[in-house]
């Protein structure tokens, strides 16, 4: 009853996360482990199954219902509000699935110097395992890990293609963490 | 004559030569017209004994290294009056001035013993004498081209009374495939592109090689273990080995001191990205700095006493200088925009950077206490200067837009002039120019 309850959050805050930013999930087909769900060049979830999109307890649903990616302004790493939204429905869902552990993936867009990106993805990376940590999950089942600029999810000079690259991706798999 | 034109150029490669717009910092005007490259003459390298294809190729390298400068130009051999049948033919030089050549380089190209022999003489023509003493290199077939940069950059080095840099390599990232899917591998090439040698495969993201000062091994950052880690490989056999990490940080931006024994380089722990100094296998490491920003992309000034380094701690990128031991630092970048990727150049006297601003990057050099700030380049994504090694000119990377879009190395002198796509060595990013090789 609980954990269905707590499903139910995870997919209202994916309304919300959809309804304000139409692009984010392109025409709205999930592909787990796929185009966005595996984060940085096949990271995916350590070889386990994706599932069913539908079966809340499978990695597909948290990728493609809870919302695996967080998104940032320019040169910050500030959470948004629509960010803490999906945040939330992670910290949740991870709290009810304490078998799964997280890479919490930081990403730039071009438009910064490679190095310097790095440390911000790393910035991003940080406050999305620190928001985490505070809605209670343990420290020990989250590592970060930035890419910089070295795996862009769009490819034009855009700034609709860069805005989509500003983000962090919280990349599941089993295992109770280190 | 030509004791004036030497100064001559001299003067040129170190004036101010870019002339920035003034009515806003994203438009770049290189005056093209004022210098005139050196007109020299160089006949066919001569064929003393089974030189074969050796004494056209090397000329040929030779010419590409003085012409690619931008500071010479070759007269072409359908102008040349005299004909040279032997090494020691007498000059006549009225027969070089009637052609305006400045200068005469002759050559010849033999085999002997399994090694390839390169002599060469180069005249003052207006002056009629010799400048310096005629010179004899030998080196194995397969260095070949090395022999003829050495002859170019003692060429240039006589007429310009600055040491040379052709005899050099570059170590970078080769790139293949599409921006969202890109592979990268460590390369290193000839300072022309030449001779292109993979250090290792594209099985995971390389990042930022830096060239030690003998330029005998490589440190970069690698992701091999899954996390940003740094790496030292040594050039010759591609032998690696990881420097030890503290669990749960990400390091990256390595680079050697001048003596080779230290690094400096970025270690992230909590989102927090400080500098820290270690010995050259890690050990000992020293925090440098300690603040909430982000500190990165380090660079030793030469003689190793202080480090130039990039921070956000102002609010955005800007560039400071420190102790080599830590300790306060100075901001010397105070521009509109963005200023990162510092580099101090070999002789000193100048840091080069990349300069973000309204949505175009620069490469720009400034003077180590800020001042007197030139923006040598412009594009959509210009980043990551590396100095030759006799700071006159700076290799650096230049991505295109889109997806299609490849980054290239692309160098320019410190002027501002003679911007140029460097060889053909496919994509490339993050080049570190090496030390002229003994």
């Amino acid at each position: 009853m609980n954990f269905a309850m707590k499903a139910a959050i995870g997919l209202a805050v994916l309304g919300l996360a959809a309804c304000n930013n139409p692009d984010k999930y392109g025409d709205g087909v999930v592909d787990p482990g796929g185009a966005y769900g595996s984060g940085a060049y096949g990271a995916g979830a350590g070889g386990v199954s994706q599932g069913n999109i539908n079966d809340p307890n499978s990695p597909a649903y948290f990728n493609g219902r809870v919302g695996d990616m967080v998104h940032f302004l320019v040169d910050q790493s500030t959470l948004s509000g629509e960010a803490i939204q999906i945040l939330s429905g992670q910290a949740q869902w991870l709290n009810s699935h304490p078998q799964y552990s997280a890479i919490i993936e930081g990403h730039a867009d071009e438009q910064g110097t490679r190095e310097y990106n790095l440390a911000l993805g790393a910035r991003r990376a940080s406050a999305v395992q620190e928001y985490l940590i505070s809605q209670g999950v343990s420290s020990a089942r989250l590592r970060t890990v930035s890419y910089g600029k070295e795996r862009p999810l769009a490819t034009c000079a855009a700034e609709s293609c860069f805005a989509q690259n500003r983000r962090a991706v919280t990349v599941i798999s089993l295992g109770a963490g280190s | 004559m030509f004791r004036f034109a030497m100064a001559a150029v001299a003067a040129l490669m170190i004036g101010p030569a870019v002339a920035l717009a003034q009515d806003g910092p994203l438009h770049i005007e290189i005056d093209e017209g004022v210098i005139e490259p050196l007109p020299y003459a160089m006949p066919v390298f001569l064929d003393e004994g089974g030189a074969g294809k050796f004494a056209s190729d090397i000329a040929g390298v030779v010419n590409a290294d003085l012409e690619g400068t931008g500071l010479f130009r070759r007269i072409g051999d359908n102008a040349y009056i005299q004909k040279f049948s032997a090494f020691n033919t007498p000059v006549s030089y009225a027969d070089w001035q009637a052609i305006n050549a400045q200068a005469l380089i002759v050559g010849g190209v033999s085999q002997q013993g399994g090694k390839v022999v390169v002599k060469f003489r180069l005249y003052d023509v207006y002056s009629g004498q010799e400048l310096g003493a005629g010179q004899q290199l030998a080196a194995s077939p397969e260095s070949w081209r090395r022999l003829a940069h050495k002859v170019a950059d003692v060429i240039y080095s006589r007429i310009t009374g600055e040491s040379g840099y052709f005899d050099s390599r570059v170590v970078f990232v080769s790139e293949t495939g599409p921006k969202n899917a890109r592979q990268k591998r460590l390369a290193v090439m000839d300072y022309d592109g030449a001779n292109v040698n993979y250090l290792t495969d594209s099985s995971t993201i390389v990042l930022a090689p830096r060239f030690s000062p003998k330029g005998d091994r490589v440190l970069y950052t690698t992701f091999e273990t899954g996390f940003p880690r740094i790496k030292v490989i040594n050039v010759s056999n591609a032998a690696g080995q990881l420097l030890p990490d503290v669990p749960g940080t990400m390091a990256f931006s390595p680079r050697f001191s001048p003596d080779g024994n230290s690094i400096v380089y970025s270690l992230e722990q909590n989102g927090n990205t400080d500098l820290y100094k270690s010995s050259a296998t890690g050990g000992s490491p020293v925090r440098l700095t300690n603040s909430p920003a982000i500190e990165t992309a380090p660079s030793f000034s030469p003689d190793g006493s202080r480090i130039v380094f990039e921070s956000d701690r102002s609010g955005g990128q800007q560039i400071y200088i420190m102790s080599a031991s830590g300790g306060e630092p100075t901001r010397i970048s105070f521009g509109d925009g963005r200023y990162g990727t510092p580099v101090w150049s070999p002789r000193g006297d100048l840091i080069a950077f990349t300069k973000q601003s309204g949505g175009r990057f620069f490469i720009g050099v400034m003077r180590t206490d800020g001042s007197e700030e030139r923006l040598l380049t412009a594009s959509y994504l210009d980043e990551g200067p590396t100095w030759a090694p006799n700071g006159r000119v700076i290799m650096f990377t230049r991505e295109a837009p889109g997806a299609g879009g490849g980054a290239q190395l692309f160098s320019v002198d410190i002027t501002g002039r003679n911007l140029r796509k460097v060889g053909n060595p496919g994509g490339a990013s993050d080049p570190s120019w090496g030390p002229l090789r003994p």
